[in-house]
């Protein structure tokens, strides 16, 4: 890892950034996306102050989890107006500095609105949900999903069926990372004295983490052949 | 008037070979299963199914483990040839875990009182059929040839490692009902039995395992991978005689 190639994954991130500072266009569908499904779910659960606890971690990371498919297939799918992707392609930059560079993005946006769901959801259902810990869960959820989202969303958005592809193709990778942020936040919402239980899953995002962003920096390579 | 290539398909002599060897083998196997070895005590007939069940996952994992296979062998080679591996490999697992699903579920119903729990191992099998499910929407999605081919193997691999990951973190958990008859299983397992116990079941397993596990995945892939390389010699043909 060259200070070069860190320079391009910056250059990446800051073309992302700078397009959605502009364009407002990513950060409100995805939080309006994430208002409206917290209150569906809210709405279709009918939840009372018993079973809050159980399902609003389900409920929270779910949600992300809908909003971030959304935002990165929007955000697959900019890049390809005007052949911008092909002229990212062409520039001497190496592969996987563009995907990092587009993971971070796509990580940073949905950390906005998850962080703007945990604040709200702690206001509406008056659950102990600002915690240093849930954003750490957080943290990692996206991490994940970011890494695997980005490579599966640049496969996707190159095929005939575009947007209803992603989902089909993502909700299965995202489920052991799901599995593990609901699994790890109960305990600290139902401020259980099971701390450790929550541990041993926090410990298991970071190695999925690790197992997803390692095989998508390695396939990339071969999705953005042109 | 120029010649127009035929089809020229892959010599069939394996091919026949191996399906003898597999149906004479599923007849043995099955006799052992269902005529062999004693009825269980606890059970009844209903256990019998198990000599199925369980060789049956094994074999969905023989060929999702080809599929990846291919599409590792795919993408540093790019000889279609991998690719047709890949794709047999998934049609192959899906069916085999669909066999594994349903075998379970008619054997749990009498068990277990239910068709379907949401148990940790049963939640994980059916994660692993719908990714697989996902590998072929996507395949289906895509119109060019050689992106299919890439894509689908950069899927394959990254299912693979998601199917693996749920099964192994599910099954960290130890509230399954699940029985495990080989190993230490839950304490909380429902409908376990003694391979000891009774005549015969370790014969009808252990014949049974290599057949669903083995040999049943392997030649119903040669037919599929035969039948992919036959579609796209006539898909070169009608392309061929389009041009005319």
């Amino acid at each position: 890892m060259t200070p070069l190639f860190w320079r391009a994954c910056w250059l990446i991130f800051r073309k992302d950034w700078l397009q959605e500072q502009r364009s407002r266009e990513l950060i409100s569908l995805m939080t309006l996306f994430g208002l409206l499904s917290t209150l569906t779910f809210s709405f279709a659960l009918q939840l009372d102050r018993l079973s809050r606890v159980e399902s609003v971690s389900g409920i929270l990371w779910v949600t992300i989890l809908f909003a971030m498919i959304l935002g990165m297939d929007r955000s697959a799918g900019n890049d390809r107006e005007n052949e911008m992707f092909l002229a990212i392609l062409l520039s001497p930059i190496p592969r996987a500095a563009i995907f990092v560079g587009k993971s971070i993005a796509n990580a940073l946006f949905a950390l906005t609105i998850g962080g703007i769901l945990i604040g709200l959801m702690t206001f509406l259902y008056n659950l102990p949900l600002l915690q240093p810990m849930i954003f750490l869960i957080l943290l990692l959820l996206v991490i994940g999903l970011a890494s695997v989202g980005t490579l599966l969303a640049t496969m996707t958005v190159q095929t005939r069926s575009r947007s209803t592809l992603l989902p089909i193709v993502m909700l299965p990778t995202a489920l052991p990372l799901i599995l593990a942020a609901v699994s790890a936040t109960i305990p600290l919402i139902a401020q259980s004295d099971t701390n450790n239980v929550g541990a041993t899953w926090i410990q298991l995002m970071v190695v999925l983490d690790g197992v997803y962003f390692g095989l998508a920096v390695l396939l990339f390579d071969f999705v953005v052949e042109e | 008037m120029s010649t127009i290539s035929t089809i020229s398909p892959a010599p069939r002599t394996g091919l026949q070979v191996m399906s003898a060897i597999t149906l004479v083998t599923i007849g043995v196997g099955l006799y052992l299963a269902l005529i062999f070895a004693g009825t269980d005590i606890d059970q009844g007939n209903i256990q019998r199914i198990f000599y199925i069940h369980m060789p049956a996952f094994f074999g969905a994992f023989t060929a999702f483990s080809a599929t990846v296979l291919g599409g590792i062998l795919y993408l540093t080679t790019r000889n279609p040839r991998w690719d047709r591996m890949a794709v047999a490999g998934v049609e192959v697992g899906l069916m085999l875990s669909l066999v594994n699903l349903f075998t379970g579920a008619i054997w749990a119903r009498p068990i277990w009182n239910t068709w379907w729990t949401w148990d940790p191992r049963l939640t994980s099998t059916a994660v692993m059929v719908l990714t697989y499910a996902a590998y072929l929407m996507l395949r289906a999605g895509i119109e060019q040839p050689e992106q299919r081919r890439r894509f689908a193997a950069v899927y394959g691999i990254l299912a693979i490692v998601t199917v693996v990951i749920t099964l192994v973190i599910i099954r960290v958990r130890d509230d399954t009902i699940h029985p495990v008859v080989v190993g230490t299983g839950s304490t909380a397992a429902e409908g376990t039995f003694d391979v000891q116990a009774t005549r015969g079941v370790t014969t009808a397993l252990l014949f049974n395992l290599p057949v669903w596990g083995l040999l049943i995945p392997v030649t119903l892939m040669m037919f599929r991978m035969r039948l992919e390389q036959l579609t796209e010699q006539v898909d070169r043909l009608k392309a061929e005689l389009m041009e005319r």
